[in-house]
């Protein structure tokens, strides 16, 4: 192999996977145990001193896991990633990583549920206090940094669906105020954007959805762009400053441009436990090797689904970037001209009581709360995913009373478009 | 040599050639980054040769500390300086003076000068500037894959097994 970057098809395949160097298995072993011998006492010592490479223990690293990591950080185009339990434990520890109580972060308004339920309630036991930004006015987020202001968060498309965020812009932002900026490219998958070619600092995903693609496996990754000098920096005393649990370590400085992965691997990972399994790892893995011929056709087929709808007399609306009437299509044209990705959301002239027939009048669309299956999927957010919002929140978060979300699966578009026929006609 | 970019074999031929290794900086305490590239070398096989003029004498992991290059009584094949960048390029004209020269001039990451550099490629020393030789053999060999940082190497070869346990691999994995 040459010096010369691999395209993208190849790393989703190679990255991380050479053949296992003790039995040479061509595809990657499930290494489903707990622990690892030590070769001897001063390999054990080396090892929990953070002074040599190697697996201990499978909550802190894991050689699965570990594939799937430097797979995630080759796709993304990043210097290292961390493999967690799942997406919410990817973004709990990334802030874990940056916050102390009392500081603050800026946050899009347009998120996944779960993110804000995360944000606005589990964080206050932390001290952590999120303050809501206009996913569409990046000055807002500039007009709500503080000097307790920690990071900055946006989903580069936004959940429950069709919204893209200017990355660009609001990475300025960041970068004036020396702000490390995260973006949950879960929806996205670095298929069709790489937040780092755009100024993020760090990527967080929930590999739940595109990256493993099947609907088998929870699972999370932190992926460091090793932009953000944390090292010399007060703010970020996991990082800047000599820590107690190893002797004195600075990271940001012993580790240089992947020390945030590594603060959040022993920091965070080790210390309050949220490990993803080897099997789940494999899974996901498995995943990824079809990531970029999923990603177009999810978008591919989207797109059909898209403008049937929107042309159909019982929607009042179909918000798709995809759609060349679509207020993002501008911006879908600059972040992800290959697609717009699986999700998007429609309005049902007949409101929450059609949103509700509609759901259980689909034979081919299954009804749950996930997105990024090769089955397509549908949801009624505001009677589920968004439920614990106030009505307000549910229309700021984008979904409505009168709100349907679909995951567009890889299934033959002309039947999912008959699908929909049968379920909006007896609707 | 364009050093924002350095090919792997550049980096892999320095690291499978030398033997002796003089470290610029060293230090007695085991949480700073110089102290554990000096363990890891040792254990790699390279015979690490510290320096540190504030507790030459003594001994460091096993070695006989040295207060300058100067004072070292053998051939060195490189020297690796963990000082700050200014302080690199006074030590590299102190390599220059050694007699036989040195091989490679190596600065560990963060340490840039490039003014030292030139002047020591302009004596046939190969210089590496702002990277760490342990996450270079750890990024050439596999190792570092296990912590999940993207080692930018691809390859459907097995690595190869240091063959001192099975947490170490070896330098010498077919290409």
């Amino acid at each position: 192999m040459t010096d010369r970057l691999p395209g993208f098809d190849t790393l989703a395949i190679h990255a991380g996977a050479a053949p296992d160097a003790a039995t040479g298995a061509r595809a990657t072993p499930i290494y489903q145990t707990t622990s690892f011998v030590f070769d001897d006492v001063d390999h054990a010592a080396s090892l929990f001193g953070l002074q040599a490479f190697g697996n201990i223990y499978s909550r802190i690293g894991n050689p699965t896991c570990a594939v799937l990591e430097e797979r995630v950080a080759a796709l993304e185009g990043g210097t290292a990633a961390l493999a967690v339990a799942s997406g919410h434990a990817a973004e709990f520890l990334v802030f874990h990583t940056l916050l102390q109580p009392g500081d603050e972060f800026v946050a899009a308004k347009k998120l996944y549920g779960g993110s804000i339920n995360q944000f606005n309630h589990a964080y206050k036991n932390f001290g952590w206090n999120v303050v809501w930004a206009d996913s569409d006015d990046p000055s807002s987020f500039e007009a709500a940094i503080t000097p307790k202001t920690k990071a900055i968060f946006v989903e580069s498309i936004a959940n429950p669906g069709g919204v893209i965020v200017d990355l660009k812009a609001i990475a300025a932002i960041a970068k004036k105020h020396r702000i490390p900026f995260i973006v949950d490219n879960t929806m996205a998958s670095p298929y069709l954007i790489r937040p780092f070619e755009h100024g993020a600092d760090i990527i967080v995903h929930s590999a739940t959805k595109f990256l493993g693609g099947h609907g088998n496996s929870i699972g999370g990754l932190i992926v460091d762009g090793g932009t953000f000098n944390f090292a010399g920096d007060d703010r970020y005393p996991m990082l800047s400053k000599p820590r107690p649990e190893y002797g004195g370590m600075v990271l940001g400085e012993t580790f240089g441009n992947f020390g945030f992965a590594i603060a959040c691997r022993v920091l965070g990972l080790r210390d309050l436990g949220p490990a993803l399994s080897p099997f789940n790892a494999f899974l996901i893995l498995n995943g990824i090797e079809t990531l970029p011929l999923r990603m177009q056709r999810h978008s591919d087929n989207a797109l059909a689904v898209a403008e049937h709808l929107a042309a159909h007399a019982k929607i009042s609306w179909v918000s798709y970037p995809g759609l060349r009437t679509d207020r993002y299509h501008n911006l879908a044209k600059q972040y992800c001209p290959k697609g717009a990705g699986a999700v998007f959301t429609f309005g049902l002239k007949g409101g929450y009581e059609a949103g509700v027939k509609l759901v259980s009048n689909l034979k081919l669309f299954s009804h749950l709360a996930n997105i990024g299956d090769t089955r397509s999927l549908v949801i009624h957010p505001a009677s589920t995913t968004h439920r614990q919002l106030t009505d307000a929140q549910r229309v700021q978060a984008g979904a409505g009373p009168e709100v349907v979300r679909l995951s567009i699966g890889l299934e033959d578009k002309d039947d999912l478009i008959d699908d929909l026929n049968q379920a909006l006609e007896a609707a | 040599m364009d050093h924002d970019n350095y090919p792997n074999d550049y980096i892999r031929g320095i690291l499978q050639s030398v033997k002796t290794i003089a470290l610029v900086g060293a230090s007695a305490n085991p949480a700073r980054p110089s102290w554990i590239v000096t363990k890891y070398l040792l254990e790699r096989g390279y015979d690490v040769i510290p320096v540190n003029p504030g507790f030459a004498g003594s001994e460091l992991l096993g070695k006989p500390v040295y207060a300058s290059l100067k004072d070292i009584p053998q051939p060195i094949d490189m020297v690796e300086i963990f000082r700050n960048s200014e302080a690199a390029g006074p030590i590299t004209d102190e390599a220059l003076q050694l007699d036989p020269l040195p091989r490679v001039v190596w600065m560990q990451l963060s340490v840039r000068n490039d003014e030292a550099a030139a002047r020591a490629e302009a004596k046939g020393v190969k210089v590496v500037l702002d990277r760490c030789p342990k996450i270079e053999f750890g990024r050439l060999s596999g190792e570092i894959s296990w912590q999940g940082v993207n080692s930018r190497m691809l390859s459907a070869k097995k690595p190869v097994l240091a063959g001192k346990g099975f947490q170490k691999l070896s330098l010498n994995r077919p290409r």
